[in-house]
Protein backbone atom coordinates (compact mmCIF):
# COMPACT_ATOMS: atom_id res chain seq x y z
CA UNK A 1 0.00 0.00 0.00
CA UNK A 2 1.33 3.50 -0.87
CA UNK A 3 1.68 4.74 2.31
CA UNK A 4 2.99 8.33 4.31
CA UNK A 5 4.04 8.29 7.21
CA UNK A 6 3.70 11.88 9.64
CA UNK A 7 5.59 12.75 12.45
CA UNK A 8 3.90 14.80 15.11
CA UNK A 9 4.70 15.98 18.67
CA UNK A 10 2.99 17.77 21.18
CA UNK A 11 4.31 21.48 22.01
CA UNK A 12 3.35 24.08 24.09
CA UNK A 13 0.64 26.12 21.86
CA UNK A 14 2.79 28.85 20.16
CA UNK A 15 0.28 31.48 22.09
CA UNK A 16 1.23 30.92 25.14
CA UNK A 17 4.05 33.11 26.12
CA UNK A 18 6.76 31.24 28.04
CA UNK A 19 7.96 31.87 31.55
CA UNK A 20 11.13 30.11 32.76
CA UNK A 21 10.43 28.37 36.04
CA UNK A 22 11.91 30.74 39.71
CA UNK A 23 14.41 27.58 40.15
CA UNK A 24 15.81 26.98 36.62
CA UNK A 25 14.86 23.29 35.95
CA UNK A 26 12.61 24.16 32.94
CA UNK A 27 9.76 26.33 31.43
CA UNK A 28 6.24 26.46 33.21
CA UNK A 29 3.85 23.70 31.33
CA UNK A 30 1.21 23.18 33.82
CA UNK A 31 -1.61 24.17 33.05
CA UNK A 32 -0.56 25.34 29.74
CA UNK A 33 -2.19 24.32 26.06
CA UNK A 34 -1.11 22.26 23.96
CA UNK A 35 -1.50 21.73 20.45
CA UNK A 36 0.54 20.04 17.67
CA UNK A 37 3.60 21.27 16.63
CA UNK A 38 2.55 24.45 14.11
CA UNK A 39 4.92 22.71 11.05
CA UNK A 40 4.25 19.06 11.76
CA UNK A 41 0.21 20.19 11.10
CA UNK A 42 1.60 21.60 7.52
CA UNK A 43 3.21 17.93 7.58
CA UNK A 44 0.09 16.14 8.20
CA UNK A 45 -1.83 18.54 5.42
CA UNK A 46 0.56 18.10 2.81
CA UNK A 47 0.66 13.95 3.30
CA UNK A 48 -3.45 14.33 3.30
CA UNK A 49 -3.27 16.88 0.15
CA UNK A 50 -0.97 13.79 -1.71
CA UNK A 51 -4.00 11.43 -0.50
CA UNK A 52 -6.52 13.40 -2.08
CA UNK A 53 -5.20 13.78 -5.34
CA UNK A 54 -3.89 9.55 -5.37
CA UNK A 55 -0.87 9.93 -4.82
CA UNK A 56 -0.92 7.71 -1.51
CA UNK A 57 -4.05 5.38 0.04
CA UNK A 58 -3.16 5.92 3.71
CA UNK A 59 -1.66 8.52 6.08
CA UNK A 60 -0.29 6.98 9.53
CA UNK A 61 0.58 9.58 12.02
CA UNK A 62 3.51 9.29 14.73
CA UNK A 63 4.35 10.51 18.22
CA UNK A 64 6.53 9.68 20.63
CA UNK A 65 6.01 10.81 24.38
CA UNK A 66 3.95 10.52 26.85
CA UNK A 67 0.42 8.93 27.31
CA UNK A 68 -0.52 12.90 27.23
CA UNK A 69 -0.31 12.99 23.28
CA UNK A 70 -3.21 11.44 22.89
CA UNK A 71 -5.54 14.00 22.42
CA UNK A 72 -2.82 15.36 19.83
CA UNK A 73 -2.94 11.91 17.79
CA UNK A 74 -6.86 12.31 17.77
CA UNK A 75 -6.57 15.85 16.47
CA UNK A 76 -4.49 14.69 13.50
CA UNK A 77 -6.85 11.35 13.54
CA UNK A 78 -9.85 14.61 13.17
CA UNK A 79 -8.04 16.40 10.52
CA UNK A 80 -7.71 12.50 8.16
CA UNK A 81 -4.80 10.63 9.15
CA UNK A 82 -6.50 6.81 8.43
CA UNK A 83 -4.59 5.80 11.97
CA UNK A 84 -2.06 6.84 14.86
CA UNK A 85 0.96 5.23 16.52
CA UNK A 86 1.79 6.49 20.08
CA UNK A 87 5.70 5.22 20.80
CA UNK A 88 4.88 6.00 24.93
CA UNK A 89 7.40 7.15 26.95
CA UNK A 90 8.24 9.90 29.76
CA UNK A 91 10.93 12.42 30.31
CA UNK A 92 13.70 13.80 27.35
CA UNK A 93 13.38 12.21 24.10
CA UNK A 94 16.09 13.35 22.10
CA UNK A 95 16.31 13.79 18.31
CA UNK A 96 18.24 11.27 17.68
CA UNK A 97 16.01 8.85 19.65
CA UNK A 98 13.02 10.42 17.83
CA UNK A 99 14.99 9.65 14.85
CA UNK A 100 15.61 5.74 15.63
CA UNK A 101 11.92 5.06 16.83
CA UNK A 102 10.57 6.69 13.65
CA UNK A 103 12.79 4.08 11.46
CA UNK A 104 11.74 1.52 13.50
CA UNK A 105 8.26 2.22 12.28
CA UNK A 106 9.13 3.01 8.70
CA UNK A 107 10.91 -0.73 8.61
CA UNK A 108 7.39 -1.82 9.85
CA UNK A 109 5.13 0.63 8.19
CA UNK A 110 7.27 0.68 4.62
CA UNK A 111 5.88 3.83 3.73
CA UNK A 112 6.70 5.95 0.23
CA UNK A 113 7.46 9.24 1.82
CA UNK A 114 7.79 10.54 5.65
CA UNK A 115 6.64 13.95 6.56
CA UNK A 116 7.98 15.86 9.49
CA UNK A 117 8.09 19.54 10.56
CA UNK A 118 11.01 21.22 10.17
CA UNK A 119 11.59 21.71 13.73
CA UNK A 120 9.64 21.85 16.89
CA UNK A 121 9.04 25.14 18.43
CA UNK A 122 10.02 24.18 21.59
CA UNK A 123 13.21 23.08 21.43
CA UNK A 124 14.00 24.39 18.27
CA UNK A 125 16.42 21.75 17.26
CA UNK A 126 15.22 21.02 13.50
CA UNK A 127 17.56 17.43 13.71
CA UNK A 128 14.91 14.71 13.68
CA UNK A 129 13.84 14.69 10.10
CA UNK A 130 17.71 15.09 8.58
CA UNK A 131 18.78 12.19 12.01
CA UNK A 132 16.22 9.59 10.27
CA UNK A 133 17.04 10.16 6.62
CA UNK A 134 20.54 9.57 7.53
CA UNK A 135 20.09 6.15 9.89
CA UNK A 136 17.55 5.46 6.99
CA UNK A 137 19.94 5.84 4.21
CA UNK A 138 17.47 7.62 1.83
CA UNK A 139 17.21 11.26 0.74
CA UNK A 140 16.07 14.43 2.47
CA UNK A 141 14.42 17.24 1.75
CA UNK A 142 14.08 19.81 4.21
CA UNK A 143 12.58 23.05 4.41
CA UNK A 144 9.93 22.23 1.79
CA UNK A 145 7.57 24.72 0.45
CA UNK A 146 6.60 22.53 -2.33
CA UNK A 147 6.19 18.89 -3.04
CA UNK A 148 5.20 17.18 -6.08
CA UNK A 149 5.22 13.27 -6.74
CA UNK A 150 6.13 11.39 -9.62
CA UNK A 151 6.45 8.00 -10.65
CA UNK A 152 9.28 6.94 -7.45
CA UNK A 153 10.36 10.12 -7.09
CA UNK A 154 9.62 13.98 -5.53
CA UNK A 155 10.66 17.24 -7.13
CA UNK A 156 10.59 19.35 -3.81
CA UNK A 157 11.16 23.13 -3.72
CA UNK A 158 13.22 23.97 -0.33
CA UNK A 159 13.64 27.46 1.09
CA UNK A 160 16.88 28.10 1.66
CA UNK A 161 18.77 31.09 2.78
CA UNK A 162 19.67 32.29 -0.67
CA UNK A 163 16.22 31.75 -2.27
CA UNK A 164 14.68 28.82 -3.37
CA UNK A 165 15.66 25.74 -4.29
CA UNK A 166 14.72 22.46 -5.78
CA UNK A 167 15.99 18.70 -5.58
CA UNK A 168 14.68 15.94 -6.81
CA UNK A 169 14.77 12.88 -4.58
CA UNK A 170 14.42 9.04 -5.02
CA UNK A 171 11.67 7.80 -3.23
CA UNK A 172 11.30 6.38 -0.47
CA UNK A 173 12.17 9.90 0.89
CA UNK A 174 12.48 12.11 4.42
CA UNK A 175 10.37 15.65 3.21
CA UNK A 176 10.40 18.43 6.34
CA UNK A 177 7.98 21.15 5.95
CA UNK A 178 8.30 25.37 5.75
CA UNK A 179 5.55 27.04 6.59
CA UNK A 180 4.35 27.80 3.36
CA UNK A 181 3.74 24.77 1.95
CA UNK A 182 0.21 24.69 2.81
CA UNK A 183 -2.52 26.29 5.17
CA UNK A 184 -3.84 23.44 7.69
CA UNK A 185 -7.21 22.96 7.13
CA UNK A 186 -9.63 23.32 10.17
CA UNK A 187 -11.45 20.54 11.90
CA UNK A 188 -14.70 19.54 11.79
CA UNK A 189 -17.11 18.64 14.82
CA UNK A 190 -18.44 15.37 13.03
CA UNK A 191 -14.24 14.80 12.25
CA UNK A 192 -14.02 14.55 15.49
CA UNK A 193 -16.35 12.30 16.22
CA UNK A 194 -15.47 9.83 13.47
CA UNK A 195 -12.17 10.26 15.09
CA UNK A 196 -13.01 8.97 18.00
CA UNK A 197 -12.90 5.34 16.29
CA UNK A 198 -10.05 5.24 14.21
CA UNK A 199 -7.29 3.13 15.06
CA UNK A 200 -4.65 4.41 17.42
CA UNK A 201 -2.05 1.85 18.25
CA UNK A 202 0.08 2.12 21.34
CA UNK A 203 3.58 0.95 21.64
CA UNK A 204 7.19 1.45 23.95
CA UNK A 205 10.39 2.27 23.09
CA UNK A 206 11.31 -0.60 24.56
CA UNK A 207 9.06 -2.56 22.71
CA UNK A 208 10.36 -1.44 19.35
CA UNK A 209 13.72 -1.94 20.56
CA UNK A 210 15.00 1.74 21.03
CA UNK A 211 17.34 2.75 24.31
CA UNK A 212 16.05 6.25 25.86
CA UNK A 213 19.69 7.31 25.68
CA UNK A 214 19.82 11.34 26.77
CA UNK A 215 23.07 12.43 25.75
CA UNK A 216 22.62 16.13 26.15
CA UNK A 217 22.20 16.82 30.31
CA UNK A 218 20.06 19.85 30.61
CA UNK A 219 21.82 21.85 33.09
CA UNK A 220 19.69 25.21 33.57
CA UNK A 221 17.02 27.57 31.90
CA UNK A 222 17.23 30.79 32.30
CA UNK A 223 15.09 33.65 30.57
CA UNK A 224 16.84 35.41 28.23
CA UNK A 225 18.48 39.00 28.82
CA UNK A 226 16.05 41.85 27.92
CA UNK A 227 16.78 45.01 26.09
CA UNK A 228 16.40 48.01 27.87
CA UNK A 229 13.61 50.01 26.75
CA UNK A 230 14.24 52.85 24.27
CA UNK A 231 12.67 56.48 23.82
CA UNK A 232 10.04 57.68 21.94
CA UNK A 233 11.04 60.46 18.72
CA UNK A 234 8.45 62.71 17.80
CA UNK A 235 9.36 62.94 13.41
CA UNK A 236 11.51 61.75 11.32
CA UNK A 237 13.70 64.29 11.71
CA UNK A 238 14.46 63.72 15.51
CA UNK A 239 14.64 60.36 14.50
CA UNK A 240 17.48 61.17 11.69
CA UNK A 241 19.03 63.28 14.70
CA UNK A 242 19.66 60.42 16.84
CA UNK A 243 20.64 58.11 14.81
CA UNK A 244 23.35 60.55 13.79
CA UNK A 245 24.13 61.21 17.50
CA UNK A 246 24.91 57.39 17.94
CA UNK A 247 26.94 57.39 14.65
CA UNK A 248 24.77 55.09 12.53
CA UNK A 249 23.87 57.40 9.65
CA UNK B 1 42.16 15.97 26.60
CA UNK B 2 42.42 18.95 23.92
CA UNK B 3 39.68 19.75 21.67
CA UNK B 4 40.54 19.48 17.88
CA UNK B 5 37.19 21.15 15.94
CA UNK B 6 36.47 20.26 12.31
CA UNK B 7 34.50 23.17 10.79
CA UNK B 8 32.39 22.68 8.06
CA UNK B 9 32.22 25.11 5.62
CA UNK B 10 29.67 26.83 3.76
CA UNK B 11 30.46 28.26 0.20
CA UNK B 12 28.50 28.84 -2.83
CA UNK B 13 31.44 27.38 -5.36
CA UNK B 14 33.85 30.02 -5.43
CA UNK B 15 33.43 32.10 -2.53
CA UNK B 16 33.60 31.12 1.45
CA UNK B 17 30.40 32.12 3.18
CA UNK B 18 30.77 34.87 5.91
CA UNK B 19 29.08 32.11 8.36
CA UNK B 20 32.45 29.51 8.50
CA UNK B 21 34.06 33.05 10.04
CA UNK B 22 31.46 32.96 12.82
CA UNK B 23 31.97 29.32 13.42
CA UNK B 24 35.84 30.37 13.95
CA UNK B 25 35.21 32.44 16.39
CA UNK B 26 32.44 30.06 18.52
CA UNK B 27 35.77 27.28 18.18
CA UNK B 28 38.19 29.76 19.77
CA UNK B 29 35.89 29.99 22.30
CA UNK B 30 37.04 26.32 23.41
CA UNK B 31 39.85 27.07 25.12
CA UNK B 32 42.93 25.39 23.69
CA UNK B 33 40.97 24.36 20.57
CA UNK B 34 43.18 23.21 17.64
CA UNK B 35 40.62 24.53 14.90
CA UNK B 36 40.55 22.67 10.91
CA UNK B 37 38.27 24.02 8.27
CA UNK B 38 37.07 21.40 5.41
CA UNK B 39 35.96 22.82 2.03
CA UNK B 40 33.80 20.47 0.19
CA UNK B 41 33.48 21.76 -3.38
CA UNK B 42 34.32 20.35 -6.84
CA UNK B 43 37.10 22.97 -7.37
CA UNK B 44 38.04 24.20 -3.48
CA UNK B 45 41.11 26.03 -3.85
CA UNK B 46 39.74 29.47 -4.19
CA UNK B 47 37.47 29.09 -1.10
CA UNK B 48 40.38 26.99 1.04
CA UNK B 49 43.09 29.94 0.77
CA UNK B 50 40.32 32.65 1.89
CA UNK B 51 39.50 30.17 4.57
CA UNK B 52 43.24 29.69 5.32
CA UNK B 53 43.38 33.48 6.28
CA UNK B 54 41.13 33.26 8.98
CA UNK B 55 42.95 34.07 12.29
CA UNK B 56 42.59 30.76 14.50
CA UNK B 57 42.77 28.14 11.61
CA UNK B 58 45.03 25.72 12.09
CA UNK B 59 44.77 23.49 8.58
CA UNK B 60 42.52 24.11 5.85
CA UNK B 61 41.30 20.24 4.08
CA UNK B 62 39.86 20.28 1.21
CA UNK B 63 37.30 17.73 -0.49
CA UNK B 64 37.30 18.03 -3.88
CA UNK B 65 34.71 16.09 -6.23
CA UNK B 66 32.53 16.97 -8.98
CA UNK B 67 29.82 15.79 -6.56
CA UNK B 68 29.96 18.10 -3.99
CA UNK B 69 29.39 21.05 -7.49
CA UNK B 70 25.92 21.53 -5.04
CA UNK B 71 25.72 21.38 -1.50
CA UNK B 72 23.94 18.14 -0.83
CA UNK B 73 23.23 16.86 2.69
CA UNK B 74 23.21 13.22 1.77
CA UNK B 75 26.29 13.58 0.01
CA UNK B 76 28.62 15.92 2.31
CA UNK B 77 27.83 13.84 5.24
CA UNK B 78 29.71 10.56 4.78
CA UNK B 79 32.24 12.74 3.43
CA UNK B 80 32.64 14.60 6.61
CA UNK B 81 32.33 11.50 8.75
CA UNK B 82 35.13 9.73 7.05
CA UNK B 83 36.63 12.53 8.19
CA UNK B 84 35.86 13.12 11.57
CA UNK B 85 38.18 10.31 13.07
CA UNK B 86 40.80 12.50 14.84
CA UNK B 87 38.18 15.61 16.09
CA UNK B 88 36.38 16.12 19.41
CA UNK B 89 34.14 18.59 17.96
CA UNK B 90 32.27 19.25 14.01
CA UNK B 91 30.83 22.45 13.86
CA UNK B 92 29.05 24.08 11.06
CA UNK B 93 26.50 27.12 10.86
CA UNK B 94 22.79 27.72 11.85
CA UNK B 95 21.87 28.75 8.59
CA UNK B 96 19.82 26.73 6.03
CA UNK B 97 23.21 24.73 4.76
CA UNK B 98 24.17 23.56 8.44
CA UNK B 99 20.25 23.12 9.44
CA UNK B 100 20.23 20.61 6.93
CA UNK B 101 23.51 19.26 7.08
CA UNK B 102 25.00 18.59 10.44
CA UNK B 103 21.86 16.54 11.81
CA UNK B 104 22.95 14.16 8.90
CA UNK B 105 26.50 14.10 10.39
CA UNK B 106 25.46 13.70 13.48
CA UNK B 107 23.16 10.65 12.97
CA UNK B 108 25.67 9.18 10.75
CA UNK B 109 28.29 9.35 14.29
CA UNK B 110 25.12 7.84 16.58
CA UNK B 111 25.67 11.36 18.74
CA UNK B 112 23.39 14.64 19.48
CA UNK B 113 24.02 17.73 18.02
CA UNK B 114 23.79 21.12 20.12
CA UNK B 115 21.23 23.09 17.73
CA UNK B 116 22.68 27.08 17.60
CA UNK B 117 25.16 27.13 20.06
CA UNK B 118 24.99 30.62 21.38
CA UNK B 119 28.00 30.59 23.73
CA UNK B 120 30.58 27.77 24.88
CA UNK B 121 30.91 27.54 28.28
CA UNK B 122 33.85 24.97 28.29
CA UNK B 123 34.62 22.26 25.77
CA UNK B 124 31.18 20.25 26.53
CA UNK B 125 29.13 22.68 27.94
CA UNK B 126 26.98 25.31 25.58
CA UNK B 127 24.32 27.30 25.59
CA UNK B 128 21.34 27.64 23.01
CA UNK B 129 18.39 29.06 22.76
CA UNK B 130 14.75 27.79 23.09
CA UNK B 131 11.12 28.75 22.59
CA UNK B 132 12.08 31.41 19.57
CA UNK B 133 14.51 32.56 22.36
CA UNK B 134 12.44 32.86 25.19
CA UNK B 135 14.52 30.89 27.32
CA UNK B 136 18.38 29.93 27.27
CA UNK B 137 19.09 26.53 27.90
CA UNK B 138 22.39 25.04 29.15
CA UNK B 139 23.76 21.89 28.00
CA UNK B 140 26.21 19.54 28.94
CA UNK B 141 27.34 17.22 26.75
CA UNK B 142 27.62 13.89 28.36
CA UNK B 143 29.97 11.01 27.21
CA UNK B 144 33.41 10.06 24.59
CA UNK B 145 31.21 10.36 21.72
CA UNK B 146 32.10 13.57 19.10
CA UNK B 147 30.36 16.50 19.53
CA UNK B 148 28.18 18.05 16.64
CA UNK B 149 27.04 21.61 16.74
CA UNK B 150 25.59 24.74 14.80
CA UNK B 151 26.69 27.75 15.58
CA UNK B 152 24.21 30.45 15.74
CA UNK B 153 25.71 33.35 14.23
CA UNK B 154 24.22 36.14 15.13
CA UNK B 155 25.99 35.66 18.10
CA UNK B 156 29.68 35.98 16.97
CA UNK B 157 31.70 38.48 15.26
CA UNK B 158 33.53 37.05 12.42
CA UNK B 159 37.20 35.96 12.90
CA UNK B 160 39.37 38.37 11.05
CA UNK B 161 41.86 37.42 8.82
CA UNK B 162 45.06 37.78 9.08
CA UNK B 163 46.00 33.58 9.37
CA UNK B 164 47.75 31.43 7.28
CA UNK B 165 46.79 27.76 8.00
CA UNK B 166 48.55 24.74 5.55
CA UNK B 167 45.96 23.88 3.44
CA UNK B 168 45.73 20.01 2.85
CA UNK B 169 44.25 17.82 -0.07
CA UNK B 170 41.89 14.67 1.72
CA UNK B 171 41.34 12.07 0.14
CA UNK B 172 38.14 10.59 1.44
CA UNK B 173 37.15 7.00 1.21
CA UNK B 174 32.83 7.43 1.39
CA UNK B 175 30.59 5.88 -0.46
CA UNK B 176 28.46 8.85 -2.19
CA UNK B 177 24.61 8.46 -2.98
CA UNK B 178 23.21 9.51 -6.60
CA UNK B 179 19.34 9.50 -4.69
CA UNK B 180 19.56 12.95 -4.38
CA UNK B 181 20.33 15.45 -7.30
CA UNK B 182 20.35 18.72 -7.50
CA UNK B 183 17.89 20.69 -9.92
CA UNK B 184 17.97 24.75 -9.51
CA UNK B 185 18.42 27.26 -7.51
CA UNK B 186 16.43 30.57 -7.88
CA UNK B 187 17.63 33.40 -6.36
CA UNK B 188 16.88 37.41 -6.70
CA UNK B 189 19.83 38.84 -8.49
CA UNK B 190 20.48 41.95 -6.29
CA UNK B 191 23.20 44.24 -5.58
CA UNK B 192 22.50 45.00 -2.23
CA UNK B 193 24.15 43.60 0.90
CA UNK B 194 23.50 39.93 2.10
CA UNK B 195 20.68 40.02 4.81
CA UNK B 196 22.69 37.80 7.34
CA UNK B 197 25.59 39.93 7.38
CA UNK B 198 24.98 43.39 6.08
CA UNK B 199 25.34 45.91 9.07
CA UNK B 200 22.09 47.79 8.44
CA UNK B 201 18.68 46.27 8.03
CA UNK B 202 16.10 47.92 6.51
CA UNK B 203 12.41 45.73 7.23
CA UNK B 204 8.59 45.78 6.31
CA UNK B 205 6.20 43.75 7.53
CA UNK B 206 2.36 43.52 6.74
CA UNK B 207 1.46 46.87 6.86
CA UNK B 208 3.19 47.90 3.75
CA UNK B 209 0.13 46.40 1.94
CA UNK B 210 1.82 44.91 -1.05
CA UNK B 211 4.68 43.98 -3.07
CA UNK B 212 4.59 47.65 -4.77
CA UNK B 213 4.94 49.54 -1.51
CA UNK B 214 7.68 47.51 -0.83
CA UNK B 215 10.02 49.13 -3.24
CA UNK B 216 9.81 52.28 -0.71
CA UNK B 217 12.08 50.28 1.56
CA UNK B 218 14.19 49.45 -1.21
CA UNK B 219 14.96 52.81 -2.00
CA UNK B 220 15.19 53.57 1.43
CA UNK B 221 17.55 50.67 2.05
CA UNK B 222 19.81 52.02 -1.30
CA UNK B 223 20.55 55.13 0.45
CA UNK B 224 21.39 53.76 3.93
CA UNK B 225 23.57 50.77 2.26
CA UNK B 226 21.60 48.65 3.42
CA UNK B 227 19.79 45.33 3.06
CA UNK B 228 16.32 44.44 3.05
CA UNK B 229 13.95 42.29 5.50
CA UNK B 230 10.70 41.04 6.28
CA UNK B 231 8.32 39.76 8.54
CA UNK B 232 6.83 36.26 8.19
CA UNK B 233 3.76 38.13 7.52
CA UNK B 234 4.89 40.03 4.65
CA UNK B 235 6.48 37.34 2.85
CA UNK B 236 3.44 34.92 3.38
CA UNK B 237 1.21 37.93 1.98
CA UNK B 238 3.58 37.84 -0.93
CA UNK B 239 5.33 41.00 -0.18
CA UNK B 240 8.82 39.73 -0.20
CA UNK B 241 10.78 36.40 -1.48
CA UNK B 242 10.99 34.23 1.17
CA UNK B 243 14.80 34.52 1.65
CA UNK B 244 14.22 38.05 3.29
CA UNK B 245 12.05 36.54 6.33
CA UNK B 246 13.62 37.48 9.75
CA UNK B 247 12.77 35.59 12.84
CA UNK B 248 12.96 32.38 14.30
CA UNK B 249 11.83 29.98 11.56
CA UNK B 250 13.61 32.68 9.16
CA UNK B 251 17.30 34.30 9.48
CA UNK B 252 18.79 35.58 12.63
CA UNK B 253 20.39 38.44 12.37
CA UNK B 254 22.54 41.11 14.14
CA UNK B 255 23.19 44.43 11.96
CA UNK B 256 24.30 47.66 13.78
CA UNK B 257 21.41 49.44 12.55
CA UNK B 258 17.76 47.59 12.44
CA UNK B 259 14.48 49.60 11.44
CA UNK B 260 11.35 47.78 11.41
CA UNK B 261 8.81 49.75 9.74
CA UNK B 262 5.13 48.26 9.56
CA UNK B 263 6.29 45.14 12.00
CA UNK B 264 3.94 44.57 15.12
CA UNK B 265 6.66 42.65 16.39
CA UNK B 266 5.49 39.44 17.01
CA UNK B 267 7.80 36.77 19.40
CA UNK B 268 8.49 34.59 16.49
CA UNK B 269 9.95 37.82 14.84
CA UNK B 270 11.84 39.53 17.86
CA UNK B 271 14.07 36.03 18.03
CA UNK B 272 15.50 37.09 14.49
CA UNK B 273 16.62 40.41 15.45
CA UNK B 274 17.19 40.47 19.48
CA UNK B 275 21.25 41.16 18.96
CA UNK B 276 20.98 44.07 16.44
CA UNK B 277 22.60 46.36 18.19
CA UNK B 278 19.88 49.52 17.75
CA UNK B 279 16.32 48.89 16.94
CA UNK B 280 14.19 51.47 15.39
CA UNK B 281 10.44 50.89 15.35
CA UNK B 282 8.06 52.61 13.23
CA UNK B 283 4.51 51.87 13.60
CA UNK B 284 0.92 53.56 13.26
CA UNK B 285 0.14 51.46 16.50
CA UNK B 286 1.67 52.97 19.87
CA UNK B 287 0.75 49.80 21.79
CA UNK B 288 2.74 47.22 18.81
CA UNK B 289 5.09 45.11 20.78
CA UNK B 290 7.76 46.12 18.76
CA UNK B 291 8.17 49.24 20.98
CA UNK B 292 9.03 47.15 24.14
CA UNK B 293 12.22 46.03 22.11
CA UNK B 294 12.98 49.31 19.86
CA UNK B 295 15.33 51.71 20.69
CA UNK B 296 14.26 54.10 19.07
CA UNK B 297 10.29 54.31 18.62
CA UNK B 298 8.25 56.64 16.30
CA UNK B 299 4.71 56.81 16.17
CA UNK B 300 3.36 57.26 12.91
CA UNK B 301 2.56 56.36 9.04
CA UNK B 302 5.37 54.80 7.37
CA UNK B 303 4.24 55.87 3.78
CA UNK B 304 4.75 59.61 4.78
CA UNK B 305 8.05 58.87 7.52
CA UNK B 306 9.63 56.81 5.42
CA UNK B 307 10.13 59.19 2.23
CA UNK B 308 10.46 61.75 4.63
CA UNK B 309 13.66 59.97 6.22
CA UNK B 310 15.12 58.56 2.30
CA UNK B 311 15.22 62.59 1.89
CA UNK B 312 16.44 63.68 5.03
CA UNK B 313 19.17 61.50 5.26
CA UNK B 314 19.94 62.63 1.41
CA UNK B 315 20.38 65.80 2.64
Amino acid sequence: MKRILVGIKRVVDYNVRIRVKPDGSGVITDGVKMSINPFDEIALEEALRIKERGGAEEVVVVTIGPADCQPQLRTALAMGADRALHVQADGVIEPLVAAKAILKLVEREQPLLVILGKQAIDDDNSQTGQMLAALWNRPQATFASKVELAEGKARVTREVDAGLETLEVDLPAVVTTDLRLNEPRYVKLPDIMKAKKKPLETLTLSAIGVEQKQRLKLVKFEPPPQRQKGIRVKDAAELVEALRTKGLL
Amino acid sequence: MSSKVLIVAEHDGTKLNPSTAKCVTCARGITGAEITVVVCAADASAIASQAAQLAGVAKVLTVENPANAHLLAAVLAPQIVALAGPFTHVFGPSTTFGKDLMPRIAALLDTAQVSDVMATQSPTRFCRPIYAGNAILTVEFDGAAKIVATVRTASFEAAPNGGSAAIEKASVDAALPTHTRFVAVSAAKSDRPDLQTASRVISGGRALGSADAFKILYSLADKLGAAVGASRAAVDAGFAPNELQVGQTGKIIAPELYMAIGISGAIQHLTGIKDARTIVAINKDSEAPIFEVADFGLVGDLFQIVPELERLIGA
